[in-house]
């Protein structure tokens, strides 16, 4: 439309900075929503309310408390190291940002689609790891370096459990772009084709996809009652705010990663040969679809969090190094069994 | 009345050695530092007069009592020989007497204050110091010391100072604390790390230091009783308890036996409060955040409880020398009747959240573990001993007040480490239900305030008694000199022994290890600060 009243050039750019604006509110409005929807379960959990002054059931308790974050001091600590410090929350975010755009909200919605997307997908995250290292360094405090340092290890680690599970729904659905593995999932979740593999990719995947957040019961690096925040105890203000909002966007990503692959994505649950219930549940809109399943898993993920207490850093590498990766390898071989041999539904 | 033995400072070190083979006086109760004051005219020649030490031993094994003490008269400076290589809690303790009294333990490895800053002049418990003229106001940070100075035995009798170094200048050294979400309080700890594994642990105390027992020496025997709820706030029943019982027992006071069981009763509920809290505050230092709010909402029907009988929800106020305040609410019966059942009922709830929780148990078990021998040789009695091993209730060993009339169980435990200690405390708090239930329908009549003369002499002499409080054997020392102000009244306290194991028991484990065992063994700061 565009092109008709400029040069292509222009037409690319404005359409790139309104998708960006787009992709800004989308993250902000879920911020806020995943915010509220935190502290209320985990009020629940806790046999008590949560907020509820701040308008009705404190739906604007989230908003106040952005204005609180935009409105504080942002200092910097005499020694320390300046461009690192400064740099460190914009490399979080810009990693939440670029996996955040991967995401297929609805048929034909995606911002990145390339047929390798899982794999920019992964790489991607990886950039967050920069972030909270120069964070910890940054900050000349002791208790922020054994932070990062904690929580660097851990990423790293995890890292590999999440690309094997994800690998594993890839060698079922037999393409790495979203789109593509959506598509196939037309006749029925991944989950529920994939049997067993599947569902122990799933477990697995979440279960990695926690450690990667540095949430729930690995959240050693940010443990409040033992180093006071880790690697962003230095950072205040707007600062501090990229460190929230990327860390609950980041536990959303987690979320929204787990329900395209493994439960469909924007695909409506579709039951092989039932023609008519598949047209009813057609009926619903991807992006109802889509955020719904996100925000279960999302559910999940917090329930996790509020029950159990946290692991120790050299149980949480071990765990990972001498079981969950084993079990990922053993599961994906078992998966390609699985494909070899068409013993899928 | 104690009796106590007097030795000379040169013989001091023989007859301890004696104490602790021959008699097996394993337990260190209490080291006491004093001052007798200078030697006047007309003073009884088996007066003892000077700065000097009074020693409580016990032996765990055939439970007899030994008191000694000793003093020297020099004031300028005084020395007396160390026992901290015989007992291990009297490292602590010699370093609080220096803090106080100025009196140097020759061979200790660590002479440095502990309370106090280290640029403090004077040693404020003697009797001539005046802490105000020679303290004015400090407005600068205290400078942190990594060497502490040892003295030394010359082979011809001269003393020569040593330095010993705490931390060196490479280590790496962080500070947890003052402020922080799980030392219980302002507790300061030094540790020097290697990765992620501690090398050595320095607790620095007296960041609520509010010299109590110094105050208590110009207050009247009344006015002390308001100091005991702001110790261990957590055990305020039972640390009024000793200190009412102690006076009462030096004044030769009957109470009631309806007062016997009111305190009976309000002590394990205090102690059911405590271990609530100490369930909740473990929880939330090891990150289950849910399981924090299950301690507490039960803990507030304790609270209520108190507040309608005392008035008070932490800072009771309850008892007093010869009774209690006020009778107990009429309702009283009938809420801790409702409570009881209640509490059974759902502490299943606190399992099921915590403790089969596969990540709590590893965290926990094989975390921490305190041998038997260090336990006794520390003195750290409470939750922390019995789990491993030390049978050290106080409750069973000197019964007072309804303890010897009542079945219950000592709940002893052999691992020693984290875990026990925390199943320890959980089966405690049955244990003190099934107390409750044996007393609460049988209160028996009676007055509840036996009638004290209006100003309270307590007869010359010492006097020493304990209780079991939450945390452990809360012990009152009580020397009178015939007034009405004590002239020395010493507290022994529950944390500090739990905050010297520290040391010992966290090295070599990992930092999260050093939570996981501050939050088990239970300390509260202002009962090991005084």
């Amino acid at each position: 439309m565009l092109t008709s009243v400029m040069p292509d050039g222009w037409a690319v750019f404005i359409e790139c900075v309104l998708v960006a604006l787009w992709v800004i509110t989308l993250y902000a409005l879920l911020a806020i929503a995943l915010i509220y929807m935190e502290r209320k379960i985990c009020g629940f959990f806790q046999c008590r309310l949560g907020p509820n002054r701040v308008g009705k059931w404190g739906i604007f308790q989230v908003i106040a408390d952005v204005l609180k974050m935009l409105t504080k001091e942002i200092f910097n600590p005499k020694k320390a190291d300046q461009f690192l410090y400064n740099l460190a929350p914009f490399l979080v975010i810009l990693a939440s940002f670029l996996t955040f755009a991967c995401l297929p909200i609805n048929k034909g919605t995606t911002i990145i689609d390339f047929n390798v997307g899982i794999f920019f997908l992964i790489a991607a995250s990886s950039i967050g790891v920069l972030g909270i290292l120069l964070s910890g360094w940054g900050s000349y405090n002791k208790y922020s370096l054994i932070g990062a340092m904690r929580s660097g290890a851990q990423i790293i680690s995890y890292e590999m459990s999440v690309g094997l599970s994800i690998m594993t729904a890839v060698v079922l659905a037999g393409t790495m772009s979203f789109q593509g593995i959506i598509e196939y999932q037309a006749d029925g979740w991944l989950i529920f084709r994939g049997h067993i593999p599947a569902v122990i990719a799933f477990i697995t995947y979440l279960i990695a996809g926690n450690a990667e957040c540095n949430r729930g019961p690995f959240d050693l690096p940010e443990a409040e009652s033992e180093l006071t925040a880790g690697y962003h105890t230095e950072y205040s203000g707007m600062h501090f705010g990229f460190f929230y909002l990327a860390e609950y966007l980041n536990l959303f990503i987690v979320a929204a990663i787990a329900a395209t692959i493994f439960l469909g994505g924007w695909m409506p649950l579709h039951i092989q040969n039932l023609d008519g219930f598949n047209a009813v549940m057609d009926y619903i809109p991807g992006f109802v679809w889509f955020f719904a399943k996100a925000f279960f898993v999302v559910f999940l993920l917090m329930w996790i969090r509020w029950t159990f207490p946290r692991l120790r850093i050299d149980q949480i590498l071990a765990f990972e190094w001498k079981y969950l990766m084993p079990i990922c390898l053993a599961n994906l071989i078992l998966m390609t069994l699985v494909v070899v041999f068409g013993l899928y539904f | 009345m104690e009796e106590i033995k007097y030795i000379e400072p040169s013989q001091l070190r023989d007859e301890m050695l004696r104490l602790r083979n021959e008699k097996k006086m394993d337990f260190l109760e209490n080291l006491i530092g004093m001052d007798w004051g200078t030697p006047a005219e007309g003073d009884a020649p088996e007066m003892t007069r000077g700065l000097g030490v009074v020693y409580r031993l016990e032996s765990t094994e055939t439970h007899e009592h030994a008191a000694v003490k000793t003093s020297t008269l020099d004031r300028e400076h005084p020395q007396l020989p160390t026992v901290s290589d015989i007992w291990k809690i009297a490292n602590i303790y010699e370093r609080e007497v220096y803090d106080f009294y100025g009196i140097e333990f020759i061979n200790h490895p660590d002479m440095r204050r502990i309370y106090l800053r280290n640029d403090w002049v004077g040693f404020p418990f003697r009797k001539d110091d005046e802490p105000e003229k020679e303290n004015p106001l400090n407005m600068e940070n205290e400078e942190t010391i990594d060497t502490t100075t040892e003295l030394e035995l010359n082979p011809d009798g001269t003393i020569k100072n040593v330095e010993n170094v705490i931390f060196d200048d490479r280590e790496y050294v962080i500070n947890i604390g003052p402020q922080h979400p799980s030392t219980h309080g302002v507790l300061r700890y030094r540790v020097s790390l290697e990765g992620e594994t501690i090398k050595k642990i320095d607790p620095i105390l007296g960041y609520i230091h509010r010299g109590i027992e110094k105050m208590n020496e110009s207050l009247t025997y009344p006015q002390t009783l308001a100091l005991t709820d702001r110790l261990d706030y957590l055990s305020a029943q039972q640390n009024r308890h000793a200190l009412c019982m102690c006076i009462e027992k030096a004044m030769g006071i009957e109470v009631s036996e309806r007062v016997q069981y009111i305190r009976t009763i309000m002590d394990e509920l205090q102690r059911i409060d405590s271990h609530l809290l100490y369930y909740a505050c473990l929880t939330m230092d090891l990150g289950a955040l849910t399981a924090f709010f299950y301690g507490f909402r039960d803990r507030e029907k304790i609270l209520d409880i108190f507040e309608e009988t005392c008035g008070g929800r932490l800072i009771i106020n309850y008892n007093t020398i010869g009774g209690v305040q006020a009778d107990i609410h009429p309702n009283f019966v009938k809420r801790v009747k409702e409570f009881i059942p209640y509490m059974s009922g759902i502490i299943h709830e606190y399992h099921d959240i915590f403790t089969g929780n596969i990540i709590a148990q590893n965290r926990m078990k094989g975390v921490g573990i305190l041998s038997r021998e260090d336990a006794i040789s520390f003195g750290a009695t409470g939750g922390s001993g019995r789990a491993s091993g030390w049978a050290c209730d106080v409750r069973k060993r000197i019964p007072y007040a309804m303890y010897d009339k009542v079945d219950f169980k000592e709940i002893v435990r052999t691992e020693g480490d984290s875990f026990a200690r925390y199943m320890v405390r959980m089966d405690e708090i049955m244990e003190s239900l099934k107390i409750i239930e044996q007393l609460i329908d049988n209160i028996p009549e009676g007055p509840y305030q036996t009638k004290t003369k209006p100003i309270i002499k307590v007869p010359e002499g010492s006097y020493y008694s304990a209780v079991e409080a939450s945390r452990g054997e809360f012990g009152v020392f009580l020397e009178s000199h015939g007034d009405k102000y004590p002239y020395r009244l010493h507290y022994r306290s529950t944390g500090l022994p739990l905050v010297a194991i520290m040391d010992t028991v966290c090295r070599g484990a990992k930092i999260a290890d050093l939570i996981t065992v501050g939050g088990t063994v239970d300390y509260v700061v202002p009962d090991i600060d005084r």
